[in-house]
Formats: structure tokens, C-alpha cells, sequence
């Protein structure tokens, strides 16, 4: 019910990113989607790739600090509403959001998210039979 | 009888250089022979095969044994002391963080000579009975405090120990009380202006402010005329130590060139700090310094780790004493900060207890806005959360930690593995931006 994501323990500066970047495209592996949050001081570069066991093996072998976790991924139609729908169900259920993003991927929505209450949260998807993401199918979108 | 003079110990302070010698002659023999009670000194005199006899002239202090802070501490509590505990009336100890604290001892002989240093510095920049002096130091431990109160007292003016910290209260007191002398370390007084212009306090109109002893804590030449001219007071650099009393050592005159070291009461000597032989004057040397005066604790040759040159041995003011330069480092790697003596062990004690960091650190100082500031970078070992709430708690966890350490809260920086710079063998541990030694 879960995909891997990489995150990078990144200082805020110039050229920091470039690095982590490189590493990816020197194996080949497919970035489907990242995001930088920061502070004033280090930011977290947080990635969901293609094959994200052999991104964090290489990222650790070049002394990167990357640490690799499990995400909630869903599908969602690309319609007004949908992630509203969603983070309803959550919200009731009283399931807290540690971080969420979100981008298009042919035509239909991911949100990613993670949340402390893990097991709350795999029961407010099947409950609502929302449209999950797992390691295995994230190739083949 | 009241002294109209602008000494107040003219006997002493105004002694021709050869006068100097001659009493620093019979002081050193008396203390040499003190030191024979001392089973540390004892052994040290065995082993260079020099007996109290060999001591006859200033310049024989150099056949004496160096003592460093390490043998304060291996001494530790009451080892180096030359007289019977029952003669002791008070000890001061420094901070016991990098191994065993160090005690220094005083009998009330010691108490009072030491307040007669204080006494005479403060009289030498002008002070008198009728003035007020707020001492807005640290007490306790910190003998900035005590050794102030005591001398100031003995100078006979009204005496207020108002302690670091409340900068309200410190200002209501300057204003109530009519102070018109205070003592603190520089960055501390900067805080008080801060607060005074938050006030709408007016140190030019509002207050009798007269004179400052600012000291401590290193600071530049550039930042004491800012601190003057700020209150629009007069600040005097005062120098002391615990190993030596507390302040009262070394003080500037109302000529601001440099710091008279009271001779009656030391030797002082410059060396290489790698060769341990004199240096020329001029030539900037590791200051040594060795009791004259002392009953519970003379130490000989004491290493200050402080860095320094000699000015000179005469003064318009009619001093003698030799002058000497601030202090423009340290020998070791102690750090100064805001008046806390602070080594980089200690900061590196703390990271090493928390598993999620690395080996790596560094210590920056830098001056912002007149206040000196600390900031820790650290690499982090393992990334070990995807969570900004854990990172930050940990951030928060470190800073809590070093503070309980070192009294001072630094700046904390995570950073990633790899990012500090390791240089060419020994790792670079502290840099130093504050422009305090020039």
C-alpha cells in the first residue's frame, strides 16, 4: 500500500542539488517526481524514483545523508475536489498529515503523504477504497 | 588622613625599576622558601637539584619550574596548598569540565591584598570614596565578582553587587543610586546601551556614569571606543586571572596605553610558548607570571596561555610598573566567551553523546551587532529521518545540551555528512571572525 522515497539531507546552498542529480543520472534511474522543502539553514530533498534501492545504495556510496522511507501514494482524477475528498476522509478519521505533495502523472493525480498513523491510515484507504499506489505498480504508470 | 594623591599606594606604585628589582628580589627568595611546604614544588626543586639558596636575584626565576593548569588540576582539591587549611578563609574554583576543576586558596592575608589591587586600579582611573560603583559581574565562582566587591569596598565607595543579568534593574539602580562606575564584561555592556536606548535612558543625561572597568573578555581596541562611546564614559581594561587572585593583576592607567602589571605583586615574564625562553620586547610571548605575595597557594611560573607583548617599563602617568599589551590570544585553544572560559573538548564531549552526529564539527565566533556568538556546525552521521519535527528536535536537544555545558547558548547547525572542512592532518575545530585581537 506503500512506495519507497528518498530523502536527502541537503545543505542550502548553490550547487547541493546538482550533486544528488547527478548520482541518479550517471545509473540511469528515472526521477517521477521530488520536491525541496527548507528551512533558512538545510533543506530535504525528497524523491520518488524508478528504482529507489539501488538511488539510495549508490547516494550512501557517494556520502550522501539520505535516509529511504515508506510513503502513502494515491491516484486521484484530475477533477475540482478530489484532494479535498481525500484529506476529509483522513481529517475525520482524525489521521495527522506530516507532509503531503502532489503532481500529474498521464492525466491523473498522485498525492504524496506520510503520515505517524500508519496503520489508521491503511484503514481509511481501504475503507474508502481510494485508489492506492505500491512499490510494484509505480513502474508501470 | 585623606589621601589627595593620585596614588594610592605611592610607596609602591611609583617605585624607580631598580626598587622594583630589589623588592621582587627578597619577595621571590620568601616565596621559594614558602613554596618548600608544597610537596608538588618540593619534588619539582629535587628533580632540577635547585634549592631555595640558588634564588638571589629577578632574573634566577628563570632556574624555577614552570606550573601549568594541568598541575592545578592532577592537584586537585588541596594539593598546592603551601599553608594548613584551618589558615584558608575562601576558594574559588574554575569549572571542572575538562578533568578535574582547579581550587585556588586564599588566607585572609591573601583576601586583602587582593582587594588592595583592585583598590589600587580603581583609584589609578580616578575613582574615590565618594563615588558609586554598581559591579554588574557574575559572582559566585567567578571571582569578577568578589574581587570587585572587596576592592571597590576597600577603596571605600558605596559598593553595589548588582550581578549579570536584569538590564532593567541594573539601569534603575545606575539612576536611583547615582553610579558612577561599573564594572562588566564588554559585551555585557553593550546589552545595558541596548536596553538603556529601549528605555529612552540617556547614559550623557540621564545617569552620573563616570568610568567603566571592562575586562574578561576579549576585545579589540576598536570595540572598547565604541563601548566609549556609546555611555560617554572612559573604559579601563582590567586584567586578572584566578590563579592569581581574580582581577586586579593588570590594569590600564588613564593613559589607555596598555596594562600596568603590578610587579610588587608579580614577576612577569614572556616566552615562546614552544621554547619557553624569553622573548625581546615588543615581541609578542605567552605571559608567565609568579606570585610575590601569596599564602595559601604561590604558584611559580604559572603558563597564563595568554598571548601578549611588552609595551614598556615607564609611564607618563609615573608608574613603572611594566605595561603590557591586551591579550591578542591564547597558547592553547580555550575560547573566550561574553566572560565564559570555554575549550573545544567540552562542545565536542556533548556532540559525541548524541548517536545521530558525526565526527566532524566546527566551532565559528563571530561579533554581531557588539555580541559575541557562538555557532556549532555539525555533520550528521546517518540520515536517520525523513521528518523536519525530529530534525528540529534535535537541534533543539543539542543546543539544550551544550548550554547545560558550556552556560552560553550557541547557534546549532546540522549539516551533511562531508560538507566541513577537514583540513591537512589536525581537523580545524574553531574559527575565530571576532575581531578581538588585533
Amino acid at each position: 500500500m506503500t512506495i519507497h522515497q528518498l530523502s536527502v539531507f541537503i545543505e542550502n546552498k548553490a550547487g547541493r542539488l546538482v550533486k544528488v542529480l547527478n548520482v541518479l543520472k550517471q545509473a540511469g534511474i528515472q526521477i517521477i517526481a521530488s520536491t525541496v522543502s527548507d528551512t533558512v539553514e538545510y533543506g530535504l530533498y525528497r524523491i520518488i524514483c524508478d528504482k529507489p534501492s539501488q538511488a539510495y545504495r549508490l547516494l550512501r556510496e557517494q556520502g550522501i545523508s539520505v535516509t529511504m522511507n515508506d510513503v502513502f501514494a494515491l491516484q486521484i482524477d484530475n477533477t475540482p475536489g478530489q484532494a479535498a475528498k481525500v484529506f476529509e476522509a483522513f481529517g475525520s478519521a482524525d489521521v495527522n498529515i506530516s507532509y503531503m505533495y502532489s503532481f500529474l502523472l498521464k492525466d491523473k493525480g498522485i498525492i504524496v503523504f506520510r503520515t505517524g498513523d500508519t496503520d489508521k491510515a491503511r484503514e481509511v484507504i481501504s475503507l474508502n477504497k481510494m485508489h492506492f499506489i505500491s512499490e510494484e505498480n509505480l513502474s508501470e504508470l | 588622613m585623606e589621601n589627595n594623591s593620585q596614588y594610592l599606594h605611592p610607596q609602591y606604585e611609583t617605585m624607580s625599576r631598580e626598587e622594583i628589582s630589589k623588592l621582587q628580589a627578597e619577595r621571590l627568595q620568601a616565596t621559594v622558601k614558602h613554596c618548600m611546604n608544597v610537596p608538588f614544588y618540593q619534588q619539582k626543586f629535587k628533580e632540577m637539584g635547585i634549592t631555595p639558596d640558588d634564588i638571589k636575584t629577578v632574573d634566577d626565576v628563570r632556574k624555577l619550574p614552570f606550573t601549568t593548569k594541568q598541575d592545578l588540576r592532577e592537584s586537585y582539591p588541596f594539593g598546592m596548598a603551601a599553608v594548613p587549611l584551618r589558615d584558608c578563609v575562601r576558594l574559588h574554583s574554575s569549572s571542572g569540565t575538562t578533568g578535574n576543576p582547579t581550587v585556588i586558596l586564599h588566607t585572609k592575608r591573601d583576601l586583602d591584598e587582593w582587594a588592595n589591587q583592585v583598590a589600587r586600579n580603581l583609584w589609578m582611573v580616578g575613582l574615590r570614596p565618594d563615588d558609586v560603583f554598581q559591579n554588574s559581574s557574575g559572582y559566585g565562582m567567578f571571582t569578577g565578582g568578589l574581587g570587585f566587591q572587596y576592592g571597590a569596598e576597600k577603596l571605600g565607595m558605596l559598593t553595589v553587587p548588582a550581578a549579570a543579568g536584569n538590564s532593567l534593574r541594573q539601569i534603575k539602580f545606575i539612576k536611583d543610586f547615582g553610579t558612577t562606575a561599573i564594572h562588566a564584561v564588554p559585551s555585557y555592556v553593550t546589552r545595558l546601551y541596548e536596553v538603556m536606548q529601549e528605555q529612552g535612558v540617556d547614559p550623557r543625561r540621564d545617569t552620573k556614569l563616570k568610568m567603566l572597568a571592562i575586562g574578561a573578555e576579549p576585545h579589540s581596541e576598536e570595540q572598547r571606543k565604541r563601548i566609549e562611546e556609546m555611555l560617554g564614559v572612559k573604559a579601563y581594561n582590567s586584567f586578572g586571572m584566578s590563579e592569581m587572585c581574580g582581577p586586579g593583576v593588570g590594569f590600564e592607567c588613564q593613559e589607555q596605553n596598555g596594562l600596568h602589571f603590578w610587579e610588587d605583586y608579580y614577576i612577569v615574564e614572556i616566552v615562546d610558548p614552544e621554547t619557553l625562553q624569553p622573548v625581546p620586547d615588543g615581541e609578542i610571548g605567552e605571559l608567565v607570571l609568579t606570585t610575590l605575595c601569596r599564602e595559601a597557594m604561590p604558584l611559580l611560573r604559572y603558563r597564563t596561555r595568554d598571548l601578549t607583548r611588552v609595551l614598556g617599563r615607564s609611564c607618563p602617568c609615573g608608574r613603572n610598573h611594566i605595561r603590557l599589551d591586551r591579550m591578542r590570544g591564547r597558547s592553547d585553544d580555550m575560547m573566550v566567551l561574553r566572560g565564559v572560559n570555554i575549550f573545544p573538548i567540552q562542545i565536542e564531549k556533548i556532540l559525541m553523546n548524541f548517536k545521530e552526529l558525526g565526527n566532524n564539527y566546527l566551532i565559528t565566533l563571530t561579533t554581531d551587532n557588539d555580541n559575541d556568538n557562538m555557532t556549532v556546525e555539525v555533520e550528521l552521521a546517518e540520515m536517520f529521518t525523513d521528518d523536519y519535527a525530529r530534525l528540529q528536535q534535535l537541534n533543539k536537544d543539542i543546543t539544550r545540551a551544550l548550554k547545560d555545558e558550556i552556560l552560553l547558548t550557541p547557534r546549532v547547525k546540522l549539516v551533511p555528512r562531508g560538507t566541513l572542512p577537514v583540513s591537512e592532518g589536525k581537523a580545524v575545530r574553531v574559527v575565530d571572525k571576532r575581531k578581538v585581537y588585533q
